[in-house]
């Protein structure tokens, strides 16, 4: 099997499902022509044409609302925001039309909302979003966030076949960098399930995206160094939440930290630590522990920035500290 | 750039007369029903009323065919049943029962029928339905199907940016799309003057590079005439029409309003312009209605209105338990999702799908594809050549950069790279080398 990227991975994606299906269509800014931003629609235009590869003017809330409608038709729009960060221009049509249509009036919205997130490459504040908490407060919403290019390509063909609006965030610093073997052709990753990376007995580490491989190595130097074994949990779908995996872990381990790149106040660790105290209050041997960015806009220097992401030794610090508990 | 322009008043049939003239008075016998039902405290929430703009939502819809789409706005009830729509679904759908289409999770027209009507459902934000029927419009063409869509908005609701982003993404695709702007003068309690600086809002238009029409929204035939010949430019294929259709609510803003706001002088103005007197008038003229056939109609509209009242009436209000259920679509067996293809659908494959990928610009002639090769990446993220590097330099990657680094801990970040994870398939194989916030160096 071919080495792919991450970015590979999503084209590859967005390829097969057009292949197969001429009622998927994409639909954004400068995903014709120049092939999107970071190149992740490269060739859909040359391959499948005008009408289905759609350059718009830069309006979010039109690219929303045009895809809302054409899924309406019966269509599979893939909604492209040039940078994630963007999506706050359409939070309206998303929140208030899209999520909402089937709980009130029996209309799926299959839509994939899809775009670069996260920091790391020095982006700044308005291009280095991670959102998922927007939108995981809003019912109607499947939010995915995968780490792997195995991931992204099996995750974004499960989205697209989706009756439900799905975000797909896909991590910008991890386009490039991650490369690993898939198949060639076509297969699925099921949305809302987690799956554990590496197997542990002294505590679990929950995360997702580039964090995950953070926690990846951290933990690896924990085992080596200091003989923790972390159990390292990718959530893959945060909503829904595959609490499943994430209870059973910690029924094992006794102990959990949350390791995510989006802002403290009000991240998922916040969330998860509820069901925690909800469904495993009597397991739990040691405090929830965050490592997070900071409350803070994304810094644009890099020496600000560093301070502002979690590290592995920010993650490492904090599982020695909680294992030592 | 296109100017505003007038339709021409055509000749209707008897029947089209006549159907007209039963919508409008529909219309207002169903809201006439409904605020008697307010005032008896059986409507949940509020209530809007359309009195006075009743020839704006039946003259337009009426010119939209059964395979057409449209998507009302909340003082549209005229228009939802010249699409079709049963009055008991608007009853129902005020008083919250479990028999509305929307099973009591929403209220007033906020309900849709995308399966036969070919209705969208509006939400309470205003200008959001313009993008909304532009893809559907565009889905539409794409589908192969001859439809056109429509929806209406308010002078209030042009003030929205969506409705800025709807309409150039409608002129810029050439969307078989109609707009009805229904200027009745009030924005809740602000004018039209104090919120627009211009005497006609259909000059908007102009600025989308569209057609546009000014009418009487008190005209009824007038009403019908501009639609009739905007839905078929749009059909035709000359993209997106807006009608300015010039009216006045009569109402407040819903019951809870009386309106005081409103000079005393403007509403008398408008209340002699009465569409319904306006149109029966016109009617006996024409010979086309006397005093039985009106009465015939109006004996069919009560009889009818009974029925439905009392199907909402006597309806169940919505089991507890339904609150919970119903936000996610669970797969085919809830809604099989099938486009209906008009149109060979080999012409939207590979390789009849294929195209140049290239801009054309006139006078100047062709860019370059620049989806091609080993393009400039957006700043922020490494080139596909620099992780081919370091790809090759990280091989075979450090067993644990970390460990080694932390144990000469100065404080500053220990490890500098991604490793390999040990973990099961599918984990990433292969990594970069150079940590987060080092990758542009």
């Amino acid at each position: 099997m071919p080495l792919v990227t991450f970015l590979e991975a999503i084209k590859q994606a967005l390829f097969e499902e057009m292949a197969a299906d001429p009622s998927v269509v994409l639909i954004g800014e400068d995903v014709g022509v120049y092939g999107g931003a970071f190149k992740t629609s490269e060739g859909l235009l040359e391959k499948f044409g005008w009408e289905r590869v759609i350059d718009t003017p830069i309006s979010e809330s039109a690219i929303i609302g045009a895809a809302c409608g054409m899924s309406y038709m019966g269509l599979r729009p893939v909604a492209e925001m040039q940078f994630i960060d963007f999506i706050a221009c359409c939070f309206n049509q998303l929140t208030n039309f899209v999520a909402k249509g089937h709980y009130l009036w029996n209309a799926p919205a299959p839509i994939v909302v899809r775009g670069p997130s996260g920091g790391g490459v020095h982006g700044g504040p308005f291009h280095s979003l991670n959102p998922e908490m927007y939108f995981l407060h809003t019912p109607g919403f499947k939010i995915v966030y995968p780490s792997t290019p195995y991931d992204a390509k099996g995750l974004l063909k499960a989205s697209i076949r989706d009756n439900n609006p799905v975000l797909f965030f896909e991590h910008k610093f991890l386009y490039r960098r991650i490369k690993e073997e898939i198949p060639a052709g076509d297969y699925t990753v099921p949305i809302g399930k987690a799956i554990v990376r590496r197997e542990g007995k002294h505590l679990t580490m929950l995360s997702y995206a580039a964090m995950m491989h953070t926690s990846l190595e951290a933990a690896d130097a924990l085992a080596k160094q200091e003989g923790i074994e972390a159990e390292v949990i990718d959530l893959r779908t945060l909503l829904p939440l595959d609490e499943e995996t994430i209870l059973q872990s910690v029924k094992k381990t006794n102990k959990c930290l949350v390791v995510h790149e989006d802002t403290k106040t009000g991240g998922i660790a916040g969330e998860i630590a509820a069901i925690l105290a909800e469904k495993a209050f009597h397991d739990l041997d040691g405090p929830l522990v965050r490592v997070t960015s900071l409350d803070t806009p994304v810094p644009y220097a890099p020496t600000l920035e560093e301070a502002f992401l979690p590290n592995a030794q920010k993650v490492f610090a904090a599982a020695k500290e909680l294992a030592n508990f | 750039m296109p100017a505003t322009e007038t339709a021409t008043k055509r000749k209707l049939s008897r029947q089209q007369y006549l159907d007209l003239y039963y919508y409008m008075r529909l219309n207002r016998e169903v809201e006439d029903t409904m605020t008697k039902l307010f005032r008896q405290n059986k409507i949940v929430g509020g209530l809007y009323a359309s009195l006075g703009q009743e020839a704006v939502s039946v003259g337009s819809a009426y010119a939209l065919e059964k395979r057409d789409w449209m998507a009302p706005m909340i003082r549209n009830i005229g228009a939802l049943l010249v699409k079709g729509v049963p009055p008991r679904d608007i009853f129902t759908q005020h008083m919250a029962k479990f028999t509305s289409p929307t099973k009591g999770k929403d209220g007033t027209s906020h309900f849709g029928d995308l399966e036969n009507l070919h209705i969208v459902s509006p939400i309470s934000m205003l200008g959001d339905l313009i993008p909304v029927m532009t893809g559907v419009a565009m889905a539409g063409r794409y589908l192969g199907q001859k439809i056109v869509s429509m929806t209406w908005i308010g002078d209030g609701g042009s003030s929205t940016g969506v409705f800025h982003e709807g309409m150039n993404l409608a002129a810029s695709q050439k969307a078989a799309f109609v707009l009805v702007l229904e200027n009745n003068q009030w924005a809740y309690s602000t004018p039209v003057r104090r919120q627009v600086p211009i005497e006609n809002l259909a000059d908007r238009a102009k600025a989308y590079g569209i057609a546009s029409y000014i009418v009487d929204g008190n005209d009824v035939v007038a009403m019908y005439c501009s639609a009739k010949e905007a839905v078929d430019r749009a059909r035709a294929g000359e993209g997106p029409v807006l009608i300015e259709a010039k009216t006045f609510r009569r109402r407040g803003h819903a019951q809870h309003d009386p309106a005081e706001y409103v000079p005393k002088e403007q509403l008398e103005h408008w209340e002699k312009r009465d569409p319904i007197a306006l149109y029966e008038a016109f009617l006996t003229k024409e010979k086309l209605l006397d005093a039985k056939g009106k009465k015939a109609v109006e004996d069919k509209i009560a009889t009818l209105l009974e029925k439905e009242r009392e199907f909402a009436e006597n309806s169940p209000t919505p089991p507890a338990e339904t609150a919970a259920t119903g936000v996610y679509c669970t797969g085919d067996d809830c809604h099989k999702i099938t486009p209906k293809w008009e149109r060979p659908i080999n012409e939207l494959l590979p390789p009849k799908s294929s195209v140049d990928p290239v801009w054309i610009v006139e006078g100047f002639g062709r860019g370059h594809n620049a989806a091609r090769g080993d393009a400039p990446i957006h700043f922020g993220d490494v080139t596909p050549a620099a992780a081919a590097e370091k790809q090759a330099a990280a091989a075979p990657p450090p067993k644990a950069p970390l460990a080694k680094s932390h144990a000469q801990s100065n404080g500053k970040p220990p490890g500098n790279s991604f490793t390999t994870s040990a973990g099961k398939k599918p984990a990433p194989a292969a990594v970069k080398s150079g940590s987060r916030g080092k990758a542009r160096k």
